[in-house]
């Protein structure tokens, strides 16, 4: 069986699957019996300065977006950071780690972005031999508007000095959470980098309204008749999040930058994939929300019966497999030609390739009065919608046409050449 | 009393009212909001949809299921009801297997279709529930039209006329109207005077009348309807049954299956209702299923159904079949009945076995018996009491593509017609189309 162990900034757990920093991280008695549950790691929600701690809505304070039969996809939260005083979170996170020594504990932390707050909690937090910190830059509603999460996380200015200060009085790894709350994630994280940050972690939830309610006119989560934006997370928000991951991975300035992937992962098909991407290690909320802590297992048996089926030994091994492959759109193969093709049978005749291509693309499929499907190759622009719409897996598949033969669309032989737009002829830029 | 299936002779009362209440609940369950979403999202929305060409009243299905992916039940009934105004008659008695649900793609992929049916059943109950009736009438026209027989066919065209502005007079032979939808479909699959809350939701149209207890054979023809309407439709139905030609079919304890079915229809209380211990029902359609079935609920120890001809021809579907055997009927092939047995009663019925020959049913020679206290004739129903004078096709008024007959004014549909399958929603669906064609040729 494969080795789940991983080692990130040097901490090692027993598999790459932490709690992220969260309701399931909230105490003791939740994350002991995370650890029970086989958790690899948790980040404990987070922490704010001493003295009376934040409050939180005593209405609803998530939303959600749901499939036909209620499954989850989305969730959205307008929760603070912990309404728990500081103290009692150091007594139990000091308890846990000294029960739990293989497993990974991490302290989120937000306090107001003066050296001072940081210099006064992070010789607390050390106390409690957590394995390292993890800066909260991200929470994008309450504690934005007081100047804290994601108002820095905004800011790259402000997250280098943070991370600095952290840097200088806290000797264990330092983890910055990133906001996807921006317009270009490469910059936060390299002031993150230039401030010497161990690692960025990301995503942390994205604003958003998840539903109108149209008696009462106002959006959910709805507290007495208002709502407010709240952060959004669960399935719906892993493409982001990958894409983001993926930047960080591929940019040169730091690409050398350990990241814990967070967002939407449920299966460990997702974390796998944003392990391809990059990732040391990620982080879960939603699911563990959904489903309990149970769903863990199914990540470790998943995860390791695939690597197993490919012949990976451990985690390192197809780590960031999959970042090299990330490009930019200019750097693609104009001459690499496809096109899509029905398998008659396993065609089951819905024509809803049909009405996409017809409709709405490139008028590419045929449907003959017994309602046979057939794709036009010299109309298919190989989009890939058919294939996207269709109900049936693996029915419509893009085939390559081969080197030599003709693109029944452009009437050119595909020259088997890689040729991309930066020396295309109709690049007025091109190079020459 | 004491409840017995082995009681001898034919007796009311062999399983307690509780039983026999819990026996005639609704065939399918109805879906409840939740079912609902997960049954729509099943639906593809297919291109120039099969399920919808299935359909003889062509209901617009993907749009209706979207309609209630949509959360908006009742904007599904609206798409539903525009084409067959007894959408939720059709919902329940439908033959879905073979009609609409049969081409769902996802039962040619898994053998699963998407359940129309009950789709349909849930967006049609939850607006008749909310009381409303979605259509309003044109401006009234000043013509007027006859409708004979207030069966689903009539009933179907009177609404459109009226719709469209027309003064409709109903004539119906008994003294409710909904033809078998009230006497004839099986009582499990339309449950709480469906049938009759139909109608009454039907009639909110207004510009309807029926007179009851009045038809052909009592007090009207078709010229006077002539003289009196502007235009006539004819929706009779099947009003007689076929006879067995077996010896002994005249003994007591021998009936017409859709007579006892009309016996179950309109019980006050099934306990109440007699039936044999032992009862076979000559046939193989729907009537043969119902009326056996039936038998069964009620309390019959033994219930065998005896077909003519092979399990493949029988005109009931395959689900109708295994509805039948799921329920404890027996089903017989290729046997036909040859003598009842019997002092003064029937006792027995002896059948003898059959082979089909260039499509011919003929004996074998073989015989068997069974103890038969009760035999039902469910051999199909013919043609009865229609007016002299109208060209008759296949033993029905021979009517065309839009239910003309041969007789100028005058329309016909439904189960008398020719044309179409011997269904509910067959029937709704010619009615309307020779509504819209009166109604073309009135105001052309
Ligand atoms: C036992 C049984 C079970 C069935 N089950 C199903 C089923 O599950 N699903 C399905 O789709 N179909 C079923 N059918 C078929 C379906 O009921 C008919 O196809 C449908 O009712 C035909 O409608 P109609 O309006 O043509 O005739 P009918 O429903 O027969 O209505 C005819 C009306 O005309 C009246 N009438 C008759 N003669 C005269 C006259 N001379 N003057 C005035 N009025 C007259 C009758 O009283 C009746 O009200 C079943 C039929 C039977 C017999
Ligand atoms: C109710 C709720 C509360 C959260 N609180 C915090 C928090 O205190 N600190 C933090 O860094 N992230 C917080 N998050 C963000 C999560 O840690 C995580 O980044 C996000 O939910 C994305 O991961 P997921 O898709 O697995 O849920 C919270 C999320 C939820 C749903
Ligand atoms: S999940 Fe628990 S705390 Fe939340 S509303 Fe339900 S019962 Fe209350
Ligand atoms: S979408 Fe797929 S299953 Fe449907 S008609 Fe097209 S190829 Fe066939
Ligand atoms: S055939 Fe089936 S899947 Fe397609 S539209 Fe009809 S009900 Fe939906």
């Amino acid at each position: 069986m494969a080795d789940l162990t991983t080692e990130f900034l040097g901490i090692k757990s027993p598999n790459p699957f932490w709690l992220a920093s969260a309701p399931p991280t909230d105490k003791e008695y939740n994350v002991r019996r995370a650890f029970e549950a086989g958790w690899g790691g948790v980040v404990w929600k987070t922490l704010g300065a001493e003295g009376p701690p934040v409050v939180n809505v005593n209405g609803p304070r998530y939303g959600a977006i749901w499939g036909a039969d209620r499954r989850l996809l989305g969730l959205n939260n307008i929760e603070l950071i912990t309404d728990r005083p500081l103290e009692v979170n150091l007594e139990e996170m000091t308890r846990v780690k000294k029960d739990y020594p293989d497993r990974a504990l991490i302290a989120s932390i937000m306090v107001p972005c003066e050296e001072e707050a940081w210099k006064k909690i992070l010789p607390r937090v050390a106390e409690t031999n957590a394995d390292g910190i993890e800066l909260n830059f991200g929470c994008p509603h309450g504690m934005a508007e007081r100047g804290m999460g994601s108002a820095v996380g905004q800011v790259p200015e402000y997250i280098q000095m943070v991370t600095e200060w952290c840097k200088q009085y806290y000797d264990r790894p330092v983890i910055v959470k990133l906001t996807p709350n921006i317009t270009d994630i490469r910059y936060p994280a390299r002031a993150a980098h230039a401030g010497n940050a161990d690692a960025v972690s990301l995503i942390n939830t994205i604003n958003s309204i998840t539903s109108v309610n149209l008696d009462q006119m106002a959006p959910e989560p709805m507290i007495g008749g208002k709502g407010t934006h709240g952060g959004y997370c669960g399935p719906a928000v892993k493409p982001i999040a990958m894409n983001m991951v993926a930047e960080i991975a591929r940019d040169p300035q730091t690409a050398q930058l350990p990241i814990s992937a967070i967002g939407g992962v449920t299966t460990w098909r997702d974390a796998a994939e944003f392990i391809a991407l990059g990732a040391g290690n990620v982080q879960v909320c939603t699911a563990a929300m959904t489903y309990g802590f149970g769903v863990v297992k199914e990540m470790i048996t998943g995860l390791s019966e695939w690597m197993d089926e490919k012949g990976y030994a451990s985690i390192q091994d197809f780590k960031g497999m999959a970042a090299s492959n990330v490009t930019d759109w200019q750097y693609l193969d104009l001459n690499y030609v496809t096109k899509a093709k029905i398998n008659q049978a396993d065609c089951i005749k819905c024509g809803r390739c049909y009405a996409a291509c017809e409709d709405t693309s490139h008028q590419a499929i045929a449907m003959s009065e017994d309602r046979v499907f057939s794709v036009k190759d010299e109309e298919c622009v190989a989009c890939n919608l058919c294939v996207n719409v269709c109900p049936v897996e693996g029915c419509i598949t893009m085939e390559e046409v081969p080197t030599g033969q003709v693109d029944a669309r452009t009437g050119e032989v595909v020259s088997g050449e890689y040729g991309n737009w930066t020396t295309h002829p109709n690049n007025p830029m091109a190079a020459e | 009393m004491a409840h017995s299936h082995q009681a001898s002779g034919i007796q009311a009362g062999r399983l307690t009212a509780d039983d026999i209440a819990t026996n005639f609940e609704d065939l399918h369950h109805p879906f409840d909001a939740h079912e609902a979403a997960v049954a729509a999202d099943r639906c593809y929305f297919c291109f120039d949809a099969p399920c919808m060409q299935a359909c003889p009243t062509s209901i617009d299905i993907p749009q209706f299921i979207r309609e209630i992916q949509g959360g908006q039940p009742t904007a599904a009934a609206k798409t539903i009801l525009e084409q067959n105004i007894l959408g939720g008659m059709c919902a329940r008695v439908c033959p879905t297997e073979t009609l609409c649900e049969e081409v769902c793609v996802r039962e040619t992929a898994e053998g699963k279709p998407v359940e129309i049916g009950r789709l349909q059943r849930f967006a049609t109950d939850t607006l008749m529930e909310k009381g409303v009736h979605p259509f309003t009438r044109d401006a009234t026209t000043g013509k007027k039209v006859a409708v004979v027989g207030a069966g689903p066919a009539g009933l179907s065209a009177a609404h459109r006329l009226a719709m469209k502005g027309h003064d409709v007079v109903v004539f119906e032979h008994k003294s409710k109207a909904g033809g078998l939808n009230e006497f004839g479909i099986a009582a499990y699959k339309s449950t709480n005077e469906f049938a009759a809350r139909e109608v009454a939701w039907l009639m909110q149209i207004g510009g309807i009348t029926i007179e009851y207890d009045k038809g052909f054979g009592k007090g009207l023809t078709l010229d006077g309807l002539k003289a009196d309407y502007d235009a006539v439709f004819l929706s009779i139905g099947l009003a007689g049954v076929n006879t067995l030609r077996a010896a002994g079919e005249d003994k007591d304890g021998v009936r017409d299956a859709v007579d006892f079915i009309e016996d179950v229809r309109q019980a006050d209380e099934l306990s109440a209702l007699p039936v044999g211990r032992n009862v076979v029902v000559i046939g193989g359609g729907m009537t043969a299923v119902d009326a056996a079935v039936q038998s069964k609920l009620l309390g019959a120890e033994n219930v065998t159904i005896a077909y003519r001809r092979g399990r493949d021809a029988m005109g009931a579907s395959r689900f109708e079949q295994d509805l039948a055997a799921s329920k404890g009927v027996k089903l017989m092939f290729n046997v036909m009945p040859r003598e009842i047995l019997g002092n003064g009663a029937s006792a027995e019925i002896e059948l003898e076995y059959t082979q089909v020959v260039d499509g011919r049913v003929t004996g074998t020679g073989e015989t068997t018996r069974l103890a038969a206290d009760q035999v039902f004739k469910a051999i199909g129903q013919t043609l009865e009491g229609a007016p002299q004078g109208l060209a008759l096709v296949g033993g029905k008024i021979q009517v065309s593509d839009t239910g003309r007959t041969s007789v100028d004014g005058v329309w016909a549909g439904g189960d008398c017609a020719s044309g179409g399958e011997d269904l509910t929603v067959t029937a709704v669906a010619e009615g309307r189309d020779a509504a819209m064609d009166i109604h073309a040729s009135l105001m052309g």
